[in-house]
């Protein structure tokens, strides 16, 4: 037992959880009075989308994709969700519905023509972004009410973000990791050509994988206009860097389909903490971006050393 | 009985071109139930483009395929060849590294679903595992990119013979025991000899002529995309398989070649080092101008030797005694040898770089003229030097990394089995020029799992339970003594 606690793949695995209980553990240190369902509901809050668009994004890490246009896809999502969604909720569904098959066909477009996913998302976030700013050209429209009812549940004991996430987390780790179609998707990852050598359809899997960001793309959408009531065309542009930093300090690989669900979700916990912990501190405004960036780099390096040992 | 009952393939004149490269030239083959085929040929012969379509990842451009009495040209592909349970064990390894050994398993059956499919794949996986290799200390829940390259052989090969829905008809090993100590490699053979006595076939590729020719009921010899043999087992000794094959020198001669005169009282001493055991019978040491044999079953810390000689003499670690630079040829060449993206000349100048370095930028010129020389002097096969590392076959890349070793100015060469998969006549080409180095001076540490290339060294040392176990000398080296030591702690 002692032996498996300290191995690396077990120090790899608990480094995620353990970066978010110290970051709390620091919180909690700093403001004491954030140890409360108030204080956690209103800190913890903003990781719902932001949960949401780091699966997404794991997603494409799966197949050794990266997605530049996560941000603005989550911001024009928003955009129809404040905007059509509200107003005419069928036309709102289909508009929805049309953007996740549009990342489906852009994992198609990138499978069949070999295309690098760097280009063609870096390229995609324009379109994005121009479509939103067309929606929506001033930042406006309303959120429909079942999505603020629903964001805002107020659940007994535990805050409802923290139940959403650990929902999240469970229910893409079942699908991705235990399901037997989630081992092939994976695969996909770290063996293409073994994939498709014992007879899996890899522009499916493309599709697939790219559908289901599509699809979690659109409920971070929704679930950012349930907390702010109103949407703009840039209203998610971090999240693009957020998503990728959250799939890496989970766990995550930029190549070779080792990923981790749960460790994203709690790594998106941890970017989001970073920036109330980073206040609470008193630091401005300026430099937390910066010092997000210090904590990726400090997990980062834990995990090299934990690699190293290993090899 | 009928047709469909006793015959699993029957290829016609099948033709399969790449540009103008002829991998496949018109081939006739038939593989019968319950029958071990061995099918031999230099590199490039186009056994590979053979049983890639025979597993139907490549299409035929010429030619009919029959499977087990239908005729099937032109609609065969992989879906066809599971269905019809023909499986095949690739060259390079087809597992995924992220996933564990069950989770490949799945990915081979996709009738494994529903509830219960990774305990399921796992049982079966692990029961295929304990058939043919017992003691294999293999989980089903280990990720296979932690697994030795060995290991993940072992898997590979488990893997092949499992079955779930259809009957398994078929199974293709392309270079099964490459990776596979002896011990493992002969539980591997005496499996298929089981598993055709029950009514499969097997198709058996390999380098190594003894196990073609012990374990195949037919040998079929291919040589330039053509069937230039195709006999019973029986009618071929290596003497004649060699022959068909159209090597005109023989592996046996290395064993005649009397041992080179290296005194090792008079030559310096270049290399001194120990395992991290503390349990070795004696210290590891190289003289200059010596080709030193590391032996043993396989991953059994040689390449942890190398690795620590390597360490001290380019990363200064005091773990070794060492003068002089090393460099060093890999294995595994896939992960650790070629630059999949870098043209041939520039792979093999890489370890030169420093010596070809004017005004702070890499000279093109000299790196390009030390392209040309290596291919010159190795004769690598290959129409540009410009080309591609992977467009070599997988001999000539192992030639342009040995290239790589032999351009630079490195005096103690290390070698990590380094000629895995590589044909008869590539092999005895470099034999001939690591022994043309080493008279010039050069120090040769090799590691092998094949027995053969033993009687090039001058020294063998062999290693179990990484420390070393045995020191024998040119003239004392036979298999027995080296299987002895290797086997000692379990007798």
């Amino acid at each position: 037992m002692r032996a498996y606690l300290t191995s690396p793949r077990f120090l790899r695995a608990a480094l995620p959880a353990a970066s978010f209980a110290i970051l709390l553990a620091a919180i909690f240190y700093v403001q004491p009075r954030a140890m409360s369902y108030f204080g956690m509901n209103l800190m913890l809050q903003y990781t719902v989308p932001i949960a949401l668009a780091t699966i997404a994004q794991m997603f494409i890490i799966t197949v050794n994709d990266l997605d530049l246009s996560i941000g603005p896809f989550v911001g024009l999502t928003a955009c129809i969700g404040a905007t059509l969604l509200a107003d005419t909720p069928v036309l709102g569904l289909l508009a929805l519905l049309a953007c996740i098959a549009a990342y489906a066909a852009l994992g198609a477009l990138i499978h069949w023509r070999n295309l690098p996913s760097l280009v063609v998302t870096l390229g995609m976030s324009f379109v994005w972004l121009g479509i939103a700013v067309l929606i929506l050209p001033t930042p406006g429209g309303t959120a429909p009410g079942w999505v603020k009812a629903i964001v805002g549940l107020k659940t007994p004991l535990v805050p409802f973000p923290i139940i959403a996430a650990i929902v999240i987390g469970i229910v893409v780790h079942v699908a991705l990791m235990t399901s037997s179609y989630g081992a092939v998707l994976r695969g996909a990852g770290g063996n293409p050509r073994a994939i498709g050598r014992a007879g899996w359809s890899l522009l499916k899997i493309k599709m697939v994988m790219y559908a289901a960001a599509g699809f979690f793309g659109v409920l971070s959408g929704l679930s950012l206009i349930g907390l702010t009531s109103a949407a703009d065309a840039h209203i998610a542009d971090r999240y693009t860097l957020y998503a990728i930093a959250g799939v890496i300090l989970g766990g995550g690989e930029f190549v070779g389909g080792r990923v981790s669900p749960i460790g994203a979700v709690i790594g998106a916990m941890t970017l989001t903490l970073t920036g109330s912990f980073l206040t609470f501190l008193k630091i401005s405004p300026d430099w937390q971006i910066g010092a997000q960036g210090g904590i990726l780099i400090i997990v980062l390096a834990l995990r090299a050393l934990i690699n190293r040992r290993e090899g | 009985m009928t047709a469909s009952d006793t015959n699993i393939v029957t290829l016609e004149n099948v033709a399969k071109h790449f540009g103008a490269v002829r991998a496949l030239d018109g081939v006739d083959l038939k593989v019968d139930a319950g029958e071990c085929l061995g099918l031999v040929g230099h590199n490039g012969a186009g056994k590979s483009t053979l049983m890639h379509v025979l597993a139907g990842t490549l299409s035929p451009g010429a030619g009919s395929m029959g499977i087990r009495g239908h005729d099937l040209t032109g609609s065969y592909n992989v879906t066809a060849a599971g269905e019809n349970g023909i499986r095949c064990v690739f060259q390079e390894l087809s597992l995924c590294p992220n996933l564990t050994v069950a989770e490949n398993a799945r990915i081979f059956h996709p009738s494994l679903t529903g509830w219960g499919w990774k305990r399921r794949a796992g049982a079966m996986i692990r029961d295929k595992l304990d058939e043919i290799f017992p003691g294999h200390g293999i989980h089903a829940d280990d990720v296979v990119g932690d697994l030795s390259i060995g290991k993940r052989q072992m898997v590979e090969i488990a893997r092949a013979f499992t079955t779930t829905d259809t009957p398994l008809h078929l199974v293709i090993l392309d270079e099964p025991t490459s990776s596979l100590d002896a011990h493992t490699s002969k539980q591997l053979l005496d499996f298929v000899r089981k598993a055709v006595g029950e009514g499969q076939s097997c198709i058996l590729i390999s380098h190594v002529l003894g196990e073609i020719l012990t374990y195949s009921d037919r040998i079929v010899v291919m040589k330039d995309g053509l069937v230039v043999a195709s006999r019973a087992g029986s009618d071929f000794t290596r003497d004649t398989l060699v022959a068909a094959m159209g090597n005109v020198v023989e592996m046996e001669e290395i064993k005649e070649r009397e041992a080179r005169d290296v005194n090792r009282d008079h030559a310096p001493l270049v290399i001194e080092a120990r395992s991290d055991t503390g349990q070795d019978s004696v210290p590891f040491v190289a003289h200059k101008g010596e080709i030193v044999g590391l032996a043993g079953l396989a991953s059994h810390g040689q390449t942890a030797m190398l690795l620590k000689i390597y360490d001290a003499a380019m990363r200064g670690r005091n773990t070794a005694t060492v003068s002089g630079p090393v460099a060093l040829v890999a294995g595994d060449r896939q992960t650790d040898g070629v630059f999949h993206l870098w043209s041939i000349a520039r792979n093999i100048g890489v370890r030169s770089l420093r010596n070809m370095v004017r005004n702070g930028l890499i000279d093109p010129a000299a790196e390009a003229e030390m392209g040309r020389e290596w291919q010159e002097r190795i004769k690598i096969k290959a129409p540009d030097m410009n080309d591609n590392i992977l467009s070599l076959s997988g001999g000539n890349q192992q030639k342009a990394l040995f290239a790589r070793a032999l351009a630079s100015d490195a005096e103690i060469i290390l070698m990590d089995d380094p000629m895995r998969g590589v044909d008869v006549g590539t092999k005895l080409e470099v034999y001939d020029l690591i022994r043309a180095e080493a008279q010039k001076g050069r120090t040769f540490l090799w590691y092998t799992t094949e027995m053969d290339e033993l009687y090039n060294c001058d020294h063998t040392y062999v290693f179990r339970d990484g420390a070393i176990v045995a020191d024998l000398s040119r003239g004392d080296l036979s298999e027995e003594k080296v299987l002895q030591s290797s086997f000692k702690a379990s007798a």
